[in-house]
């Protein structure tokens, strides 16, 4: 797949705000005032920003208003709704934090629900691809939910959770690159099922049908990434969890060199994300790519 | 609505016969002619006269060669377009309503006026139906030429999709696949038409003819063979002298 730098962006960054909104929903850290506008400047920055940067691949992003009439059916759809529900809510939320020093503890857990939701919706728009084989697996919301929750906790400084969740999204990812690995061979789609000729013999594509380029290739079958996909992958890694978790776990006593401990972490474990986000696209063969007699 | 109905009265479609096709692209021509010019926005091309030049298409022919265990390789064109599935993933992956199954006669349609061009459509279909136009900026698919099928301003003759009927070799049908009586439907009984990627789910509503098994060459059909005497392989002269050599070397 393309990996397109607008959705990339989009599911780095929203996926870490609405991890800090999930916390800040539950009161952790417990804060109101101007620190509790800092952290909330900083969630919606990132999940507000990250959703608008979605928009900038549409080819029509005026009428995006209308992706919220498909509830019923579209994933993507549903993500819009829980979207704008969790910002509302953690709007109304962060008010009574900010301005009049108040926890308004059930908003903040319906807002933290509806963040988790988002998160979960947006990584609905990728599993239910069957002509991905690498998307469609119980992992890929399991990958999503634990990078935004690990996110989250790092960013709003939730050092004792931040050391279990990360551990969980490092093994999530691991588990996810080794089953995606396999995931196109095991679904048992290839050129032989694609034309239906598979058990007359090996089936090999002859002759593409135009010489030039299409859309179907420039969006569906993107091998360039693939070359370094192995040392991208070790990068990924050692940003998102590695480099985090060794800044994060050693005991530090002075507050100043833990906040930029934590800082660095948090940037360490964005770069970590984005890239892992980008293998996520670039790696992903679509089925399509069959019918050229590529993956 | 991108909730697929229930069940649509009649399931119109293509059945294209790969035993038949010769792989001239006369219905790619055809398709890009008529709807560049009718339903919907053109279909346009990027550098056309450049050199990369590329462009939006709704039915495309591929070639494939197929290699049996024994006997000769085959080689099989093999056009592709929309399926119009019944169990379509492009509908229901819509956040916007803009792409539909009508209930009427199963066609799947892109309203484009409510097209965001998100191209989720054209990820959720297995068969690269789907191509967004660079242009528009909205998703173009076959519209089995909705606006020529029904259109009483043309003859009789001509209220077929174009492909159909431009394929000069007859390789292409259109009917009513949901009504057991149909042409099409007896086509695809006699002949055990299949679907493309069945373990996709998505129940296409085209089918494809299998290309027909081929005549056999005999163990021996040229009956002088036996009696051509064998050409020498050993080299005699100079030519024995420069093997020898080259040989050594």
């Amino acid at each position: 797949m393309h990996p397109a730098p607008s959705v990339i962006l989009f599911t780095t960054l929203s996926g870490l705000g609405f991890g800090l909104l999930f916390f800040l929903g539950l009161g952790m850290p417990d804060v109101t005032g101007w620190v509790a506008f800092v952290f909330y400047l900083i969630a919606y920055g990132l999940s507000v920003g990250g959703l608008l940067a979605s928009t900038f691949h549409l080819g029509h992003p005026e009428r995006a208003w209308k992706a919220f009439t498909q509830w019923r059916s579209s994933w993507l759809s549903r993500e819009g709704w829980c979207a704008v529900i969790a910002l509302l809510v953690m709007g109304l939320y962060a008010i009574g934090a900010v301005f009049f020093g108040q926890r308004w503890g059930g908003l903040g857990v319906l807002g933290a629900a509806f963040s988790l939701a988002t998160v979960f919706t947006t990584s609905m728009i990728y599993t239910q691809l069957k002509t991905i084989p690498r998307w469609n697996m119980n992992l890929t919301p399991a990958m999503f939910l634990s990078f935004s929750l690990a996110g989250g906790a790092l960013l709003a400084g939730q050092i004792t959770l931040a050391i279990p969740l990360l551990s969980i999204a490092a093994a999530v990812q691991v588990l996810f690159w080794r089953k995606g690995d396999i995931a196109l061979k095991q679904s048992g789609t290839d050129l032989g099922t694609a034309t239906g000729l598979g058990a007359r013999g090996t089936v090999r594509a002859f002759e593409p049908p135009h010489t030039g380029t299409n859309y179907l290739l420039r969006e569906f079958v993107y091998v360039v990434g693939r070359k370094h996909a192995e040392k991208l992958r070790l990068i990924a890694f050692s940003l998102a969890f590695g480099l985090p978790l060794l800044l994060i776990v050693p005991p530090v006593e002075s507050t100043a060199v833990k906040h930029v401990l934590a800082l660095l972490a948090v940037l360490s474990h964005l770069a970590g994300v984005a890239t892992s986000r980008w293998l996520f696209f670039a790696q992903a063969e679509h089925v399509v790519g069959l019918y050229y007699g590529k993956r | 609505m991108t909730q697929l109905p229930e069940s649509s009265n009649r399931k119109m479609g293509l059945v294209i016969d790969l035993d038949t096709c010769v792989g001239c692209h006369a219905c790619v021509i055809s398709c890009k002619g008529w709807n560049t010019e009718n339903y919907g926005a053109p279909l346009s091309d990027q550098d056309a006269y450049g050199a990369n030049p590329s462009g939006t298409f709704l039915n495309r022919v591929h070639s494939y060669e197929v290699q049996p265990k024994d006997g000769p390789a085959q080689l099989i064109h093999f056009p592709k377009s929309c399926l119009h599935c019944e169990d379509a993933p492009c509908v229901t992956v819509c956040p916007t309503g803009a792409s539909y199954k009508r209930v009427e006669d199963g066609i799947v349609l892109v309203n484009e006026s409510d097209c965001i061009g998100c191209g989720l459509c054209a990820w959720s279909c297995p068969y690269g139906a789907r191509e967004m136009d660079m242009t528009e900026g909205v998703m173009k698919k076959c519209t089995l030429c909705v606006d020529r099928i029904y259109n009483e301003n043309l003859p009789e003759v001509d209220r077929v999709p174009s492909c159909v009927r431009t394929c000069p070799a007859g390789a292409r049908h259109f009917g009513d696949l949901g009504d057991p009586d149909s042409d099409v439907s007896k086509l695809v009984a006699e002949r055990e038409g299949m679907d493309l990627m069945p373990e996709m789910g998505t129940k296409p509503v085209n089918k494809y003819l299998p290309p027909r098994p081929k005549d056999q060459i005999e163990d021996q059909i040229d009956i002088l063979a036996p009696l051509l005497a064998p050409v020498a392989d050993e080299p005699k002269g100079f030519l024995g002298w420069l093997d020898k050599t080259l040989e050594k070397l």
